[in-house]
């Protein structure tokens, strides 16, 4: 079910923003496979197995994104993650990556949870009993659209512990260009390794994250 | 450094399948992308050494970035391409400058060898704007199925007094070609053409 055609990878380092340069460069990385759509051109009703099909491929894009940013995993600060579906598909298509690419980088960042009742959507809300441990404990913002080939997709990115965290709310545009094809999709996984370069409008800041619920 | 450089991207694309066939090895492109201030914007420079300067350096930076990014010995590259965008600000001879007289060198030790001139392109342009970077073997000009381009892109670049200077290298030609014309294990590579 899962035919991988490309594999698109980018990673930037942002010295500054016309303002003081950084001691650290932020960096920021997003890794696009380009997959054949096996539900293109028609209404599929059940498209769950999909689902659960693209579980290996997003542990592995997340394992891939992180050795192409070659920074160890403590030092991922954001994520997010998208798709992007061709023209003979359908945006629900694209839904079908929420679930896989969302707890794969969540898993490769240290979360401890029930990987089962999370694809169920039935794990406990963070902060709970029997909640989600460890880190990567906010949800992955993500976006979605249904494209032509070259389509841009603006990819939110949010603290991993933390939704709030203002000043880790930024997004990096994802485009592989020449896809998708009317009959592909692009799935996408996106990380950073820190705040917004220049970010000074307040609001939670990582240091202050005390309740450990995914949003504060 | 000389550059200031705002901003460093990397991409690798890699392709696996192409019109439902596999392609084995799979074909990958590297593309390196640096954001620098442009020292001459704004007015006419007769002189532009600034600008020659910063491109031998971004040759090797660049290159080096690539090959990284391939994971590849320097000498297992087989093609490569360079092209500049240049923001309002600036003069398109601001990206010739960049390119042409010093770039080539260190970008050739990059990937070993290179007896082949490095196809080119530059324009004016704003954000977002995007340059398609024309790829040649990098020891025969001829070799045809290298033949190729990559797009290079950067949302927020050039700014006015920006260039974008980007760099390609490749460890492989098309994904399926099969338009004849000179093959790679016909080159001589002495002269850089065949």
């Amino acid at each position: 079910m899962i035919e991988i055609r490309r594999v698109f990878t980018q990673v930037e380092d942002i010295h500054h923003e016309f303002g003081p340069v950084a001691a650290t460069p932020l960096r920021r990385g997003a890794i696009g496979v380009v997959l054949t759509n096996p539900f293109a051109g028609r209404y599929v009703a059940d498209i769950l197995p999909m689902m659960d099909a693209l579980q290996p491929l997003g542990i592995e894009m997340a394992q891939q994104l992180r050795a192409a940013m070659d920074v160890p995993v403590e030092r991922i600060e954001g994520y997010g993650k998208g798709a992007i579906v061709g023209a003979n598909g359908e945006l629900e298509h694209g839904a079908l990556w929420h679930v896989p690419g969302g707890y794969a980088m969540r898993e490769l960042l240290g979360w401890k949870g029930d990987r089962a009742a999370y694809a169920a959507g039935k794990a406990p809300a963070a902060g709970q009993a029997g909640a989600q441990t460890g880190n990567a404990l906010a949800i992955v913002p993500s976006t979605k659209k249904v494209g032509p080939p070259g389509a841009a997709l603006d990819v939110p990115l949010t603290h991993i512990n933390a939704a709030y965290v203002r000043s880790h709310f930024d997004a990096i545009e994802v485009r592989v260009p020449g896809s998708p094809l009317a009959d592909e999709i692009v799935v996408i996984l996106a990380m950073s390794t820190g705040a917004r370069v220049h970010a000074r409008v307040g609001g939670l800041k990582a240091e202050d994250i005390a309740q450990w619920n995914g949003l504060r | 450094m000389l550059a200031k450089i705002r901003k460093l991207i990397v991409q690798v694309d890699e392709t696996r399948i192409e019109m439902g066939k596999a392609v084995t090895p799979p074909t990958r492109r590297a593309l390196a992308m640096a954001v620098i201030e442009n020292p001459c914007a704004g007015r006419y420079e007769e002189k532009l050494d600034a600008l020659i300067a910063i491109g031998e350096e971004l040759g090797g930076l660049l290159g080096d970035k690539c090959v990284a990014a391939l994971g590849i010995a320097p000498g297992q590259a087989q093609s490569y391409g360079k092209a500049a965008i240049v923001g309002e600000a600036g003069e398109l001879e601001h990206a010739a400058a960049i390119l042409h007289p010093k770039l080539g060198a260190p970008l050739r030790r990059a990937v070993e060898k290179g007896a082949a001139l490095v196809p080119s392109a530059k324009k004016r342009g704003g954000l977002g704007t995007a340059i398609d970077v024309p790829l040649g073997h990098k020891d025969a000009a001829f070799v045809r199925s290298h033949f190729d381009a990559m797009e290079a892109r950067v949302s927020d670049a050039p700014r006015a007094n920006e260039i974008v200077v980007a760099v390609v290298v490749t460890d492989s030609g098309r994904p399926l070609p099969r338009i004849g014309g000179l093959q790679v294990h016909e080159i001589k590579g002495e002269d850089g053409l065949r």
